[in-house]
């Protein structure tokens, strides 16, 4: 009888010798992006941080990047990985355009077209590290809507990646509502970014916010909130608690 | 068209810079049983005349549906057509798997078209010899295409293919310049009425013929036989009232694009 292991092609990822050809944990990682629907399109803000680990290595990363004429896309986890996800769009784009026809990939699209790629890496146990904000508005509708590492997807009228999730998107199911305006829409964007920027520990304070409406997108430039660290129940920490910190 | 040293196969040039095996495929579509199409801004209605071989037999399927918002109408070999059929409801499905969005009918056609044109430049293959009349919807409206065995393709108001098909197109020319506005039920009697110049006098019934519909709002479906009957009975009475000469509409001018003529013909550039 035969008791040896057959020997597996070099190309399969299960079995010893795959790690080196597969993601097993991210490296530089970005942070939350948060967005959401408004009167004339989407608002999504990012932050420019890449962390290395604990450090927070890299303070100019733009993690919001325009897709062809319709849509946004933000990216947090991996920053490599994101930057392969664009190379795909940007291919994915020029065939688009090259068909030269009036007829054009909007957001809808788009998303869908990430949720192929993602869920696919993913049951090849080699995922793009990463969750995505895929915004854009194409002949007058709104498009809103996340993929994950792992292919879940959907739409929403607010949407956000990582720590957001949880604190974020409680500040947007109270106070998101139809029809807001830009500065109505910054406003609240930068609310919930103030939140992260207290509570998230890779978060940086430098962000940009990113609009995009039937015109095209705009990302403004870098620029920081304003914090408040006074407040009294900072003041002193260890009263309670004699030792914490 | 006469044999000559040239014809043998596709790879072949003729002295006068002709593919013979091209155009004898060509000959194949205008062979076939006819089928016709017409469009307005909003809905494309295809038409085609079906006879069965005998009483006993069923009719071929002429008329294919190929996703929601596209359709096509063959004539010629209906085997090659069937199997383009298949292909093209491939990559409609693949595409709206990928992007769930329907395919653009304009981009099908031109890879259906890139499909045929690889088989007039393959020593051992042969072309495709089915002609396709294409119907489908996408961003910028309503859309007719004629793809031909050569692998070239033409957009059209309102075309018609297949044997006694000179027939149908002159009945066309005259009144396409209306179909744009026309209304939906207006284009399928416009329809109706094209089928039954093709039968040259035989009476038009929905039983020989088939008529299917694609528009903004209305996914492509094969109109069953007594809607069809009874928009048979509803104009044929009028028909017989206005005579053939009298024409409400009259109107000038040919289809746009090459339109192909019976006889010897140098093949659609």
């Amino acid at each position: 009888m035969n008791f040896t292991v057959s020997k597996q092609p070099e190309n399969c990822l299960l079995g010893p010798e795959s790690d080196s050809q597969r993601t097993l944990y991210p490296y530089v990682t970005g942070t939350s992006v948060v967005a959401l629907k408004y009167k004339d399109g989407i608002l999504m803000a990012a932050d420019m941080g890449g962390s290395y680990g604990s450090t927070l290595r890299y303070k100019n990363v733009e993690r919001m990047k325009p897709i062809g004429k319709h849509s946004l896309l933000g990216a947090s986890g991996e920053i490599s990985d994101f930057q392969e996800i664009l190379r795909y769009l940007d291919d994915l784009i020029l065939y688009d355009n090259m068909w030269d026809d009036g007829n054009s990939l909007g957001p809808k699209e788009v998303h869908n077209y990430l949720t192929r790629v993602m869920y696919n890496r993913r049951n090849k146990f080699n995922p793009l590290w990463n969750s995505l904000v895929l915004g854009g508005v194409k002949k007058g509708e709104k498009y809103l809507g996340t993929v994950s590492m792992i292919g879940v997807n959907f739409e929403d009228n607010h949407v956000a990646t990582g720590f957001g999730n949880h604190l974020a998107r409680p500040i947007l199911r109270q106070d998101w509502h139809e029809n807001l305006s830009f500065e109505d829409g910054v406003k609240l964007l930068e609310k919930c970014m103030r939140v992260l920027l207290y509570r998230d520990r890779s978060a940086i304070n430098k962000l940009q916010i990113a609009k995009i409406t039937e015109e095209g997108v705009t990302i403004s430039q870098p620029y920081s909130l304003k914090t408040y660290w006074e407040f009294s129940a900072f003041a002193n920490p260890a009263q309670g608690a004699v030792g914490t910190w | 068209m006469f044999r000559n040293q040239y014809d043998t196969d596709v790879t072949t040039w003729s002295p006068a810079g002709r593919l013979f095996q091209v155009e004898y495929a060509m000959e194949a579509v205008k062979q076939g049983s006819a089928a016709i199409g017409l469009r307005s801004k909003t809905h494309i209605v295809l038409g085609c005349v079906n006879k069965a071989n005998s009483e006993l037999s069923s009719h071929q399927k002429k008329i294919f549906k190929v996703d929601d918002h596209i359709g096509v109408a063959i004539a010629g070999l209906t085997a090659d057509g069937r199997v383009l059929s298949r292909y093209m409801r491939n990559e409609c499905i693949n595409y709206s798997f990928t992007y769930e969005s329907p395919l653009p009918v304009g981009r099908l056609v031109v890879q259906l078209a890139d499909k045929a044109q690889v088989c007039t430049q393959r020593s051992w293959k042969r072309p495709y010899g089915v002609g396709l009349l294409v119907a489908g919807l996408d961003e910028s409206g309503a859309h007719l295409y004629y793809n031909c065995p050569s692998g070239n393709y033409f957009e059209y108001q309102a075309f018609a293919i297949g044997s006694r098909s000179q027939a149908a197109k002159t009945y066309l020319e005259r009144r396409f310049e209306n179909f744009a506005d026309s209304s939906r039920d207006d284009l399928v009697k416009d329809a109706l009425m094209a089928i039954r110049e093709t039968l040259q006098g035989e009476t038009l019934k929905s039983s020989i013929c088939t008529v299917a519909v694609v528009g903004v709002g209305e996914p492509f479906h094969i109109l069953d036989l007594e809607t069809v009957q009874q928009m048979i009975d509803a104009f044929e009475i009028v028909g017989e009232q206005e005579g053939p000469a009298a024409e409400p509409d009259a109107a000038a001018a040919a289809d746009q694009g090459g339109s192909t003529e019976e006889g010897v013909a140098p093949m659609d550039i």
